[in-house]
């Protein structure tokens, strides 16, 4: 037994918790710390833009045009003499928000329905998953084209559209959980004196099932900016004014030839937070043990 | 084995219809006739492209016919291309794109099992560390910025390889099929090395080894056909990715294939074209799943041993 080992099991023997332990783990594990130092920062700039952003959304200098780094724009300027800076710092706001509000979406309906049908069991189970089969099998990319054509292209709508993708997955992995953890004593205990099964799978199972939702979640982010930033680029997600990092790179990747700052520096903000994002997600799929969620 | 592929069968059926289903009812259901856009048009012009499209008929009875064109493999007319029919536009892309996805995935599997066996053979050195990082890189870079940059670096800075076109210019396949292929190499790295390092761990492996083979033959004759399952359960999803990439390589490298077509029919509101090539697509990413089960089924022992077992 080494140090560390012995370390470990006097904070076990202190009372450490799950969650203790698999911080431990995680704070151990370098990649998934700076994975989460980088996003933190990522949110906290993103949070912040309006007030620290170095120039106004909208300023334009059309006299300027299109400059490569320098003092007063420290990454340059586009073809309308925009502060690049600023335009990545405001579309990283919504790429990040995209990314974690669709994936709250995702988590509720997967959750939800995940539980309720490994709860529930039955037939009811068999249909809700057979419901799930069936949606597995369709080309979602596909279908959000579809969408983002017939009923325009609405911000909230590739909100929900993404959201709905994704969710699959996560209710396929909470009805495994459930049907473990439907056979604890814990819960039979919760079911004998009597709870509603909406309080039993609310208070006590779905805490229980917390490292798997939480590792999913850290990469069903990633995967969905992913996917906004590609619906962008192909110019059927974000709108101007409006932008986001997918639209930004797309107008980059027009004009790289002359201006290749404007390809490579919303490209590296882009291409920086996915690689934090599955960092912290493989750190801590080790971290809590969970197996086989994703890959 | 026979009782799996027509259980399977079975599932794709209704995948199909529903998708079908839904296409029709939300195409239908978008703001706005394909004929009110650009210029006015006279009511009886209007009335006869109605009939035309069969647009004049109650919903249920477009449906209706909508299906029995189908059912004769007939995806109807193009609303921005008179003349052309959605059969003849995806005729003339669909080599393009079956092409383009052909040599994406023979790179992604080259690249991938060869780095991921590699990785597997020597976990958690150097030799391991080294592609799973890049396999990451490759996950994370998207093929909308891989592409443009390997445009700028081998295209314009080093000009080696023709920046766009298809089949006209020597080595012009190169460059969207690296882009389109690589992050399923990245992919498919990272499965065989999780699957080829569970069998290496196999005690039948190591009887391998104790009957002396050489190590090479250990790796390929009998690690090899274990470890990759999980790579070939995954080429049917990865069939249904290749399609939605190369709406964005074919459009950056201005590639005339599906992908291309689809991307400019959602532009140009071409509803039947959207409802022709959404239905093509899925039924062929549905098929391509039922294969890939199909072969992940058969190189499993136990999956075969359940079904033959009548279980």
């Amino acid at each position: 037994m080494n140090a560390e080992q012995t370390a470990l099991l006097t904070e076990a023997e202190d009372g450490a918790s799950l969650w203790h332990d698999a911080w431990l783990r995680l704070k151990k594990n370098r990649a998934a710390v700076t994975g989460g130092m980088v996003l933190a920062i990522m949110v906290v700039l993103a949070i912040l833009t309006p007030w620290i952003a170095p120039y106004g959304y909208e300023a334009q200098n059309l006299d300027l045009g299109a400059t490569p780094p320098s003092a007063a724009h420290w990454l340059g300027t586009d073809i309308f003499g925009r502060d690049l800076l600023t335009q990545i710092l405001f579309g990283g706001r919504i790429s990040l928000a995209v990314g974690f509000i669709a994936t709250a979406v995702a988590l509720v309906i997967g959750v939800t329905w995940g539980a309720v049908a490994g709860y529930v069991g039955g037939r009811i189970d068999s249909v809700m998953m057979r419901f799930v089969d069936i949606l597995y099998a369709l080309p979602f990319m596909i279908f959000i084209i579809l969408l983002m054509v017939v009923f325009g292209r609405n911000i909230l709508l590739l909100f929900l559209a993404i959201g709905a993708v994704e969710w699959l997955t996560m209710a396929r992995i909470m009805r495994t959980q459930v049907q473990s953890l439907r056979q604890q004593e814990f819960v039979e205990a919760a079911v004998s004196l009597g709870l509603p099964p909406s309080a039993i799978i609310f208070k006590h199972i779905i805490p229980n099932a917390l490292g798997p939702i939480i590792v999913y979640t850290t990469l069903t982010i990633p995967s969905v900016m992913l996917l906004e930033a590609f619906l962008s680029f192909l110019g059927l997600g974000i709108q101007p004014p409006q932008t986001s990092w997918g639209l930004l790179i797309s107008y980059g990747a027009e004009t790289m030839e002359e201006y290749p700052w404007l390809l490579i520096f919303p490209g590296l903000a882009l291409t920086i937070t996915l690689f934090s994002l599955n960092f912290l997600g493989d750190g801590l799929r080790d971290a809590l043990d969970v197996r086989g969620s994703k890959d | 084995m026979l009782r799996f592929i027509f259980w399977r069968l079975l599932q794709a059926i209704p995948v199909i219809f529903v998708v079908i289903t839904a296409t029709f009812f939300l195409v239908r259901s978008a703001p706005g006739g394909p004929f009110d856009s650009e210029k006015a048009v006279l009511p009886e012009v209007k009335r006869a492209l109605e009939a035309q499209y069969k647009l004049d008929l109650p919903l249920h009875e477009q449906y209706m016919a909508y299906l029995g064109d189908l059912s004769n493999g007939d995806l109807g007319p193009s609303f921005k291309y008179p003349g052309r029919s959605v059969n003849e536009i995806l005729g003339s892309g669909l080599p393009v794109t079956a092409e383009l996805g052909l040599y994406a995935l023979s790179f992604a599997l080259l690249i991938g099992v060869l780095a991921g066996v590699f990785a597997a053979l020597r976990p958690n050195t150097r030799q391991d560390y080294i592609p799973m990082g890049m396999a990451m890189i490759g996950i994370c870079m998207p093929s909308f910025l891989l592409g443009p940059l390997l445009v700028l670096i081998f295209g314009i800075y080093l000009d080696w390889l023709p920046i766009a076109g298809w089949g006209d210019l020597p080595g012009d396949k190169i460059l969207p099929s690296i882009t389109l292929g690589s992050a399923y190499a990245a992919y498919i790295a990272r499965l065989s090395r999780a699957g080829m390092l569970e069998i290496l761990s196999q005690d039948y492996i190591r009887t391998a080894r104790a009957k002396g083979l050489p190590e090479w033959r250990v790796v390929i004759q009998h690690a090899l056909r274990g470890g990759l399952i999980p790579v070939i359960a995954f080429l049917g999803p990865a069939f249904a990715g290749l399609l939605a990439g190369s709406f964005v390589v074919e459009t950056i490298f201005q590639i005339p294939g599906l992908g291309r077509f689809y991307v400019q029919a959602a532009f140009n509101r071409d509803y039947t074209m959207i409802l022709g090539t959404t239905v093509f697509l899925s039924t062929l990413i549905v098929f391509f799943n039922l294969i890939s089960d199909v072969i992940a089924a058969w190189l499993n022992p136990r999956l075969r041993a359940q079904f033959k077992g009548g279980a």
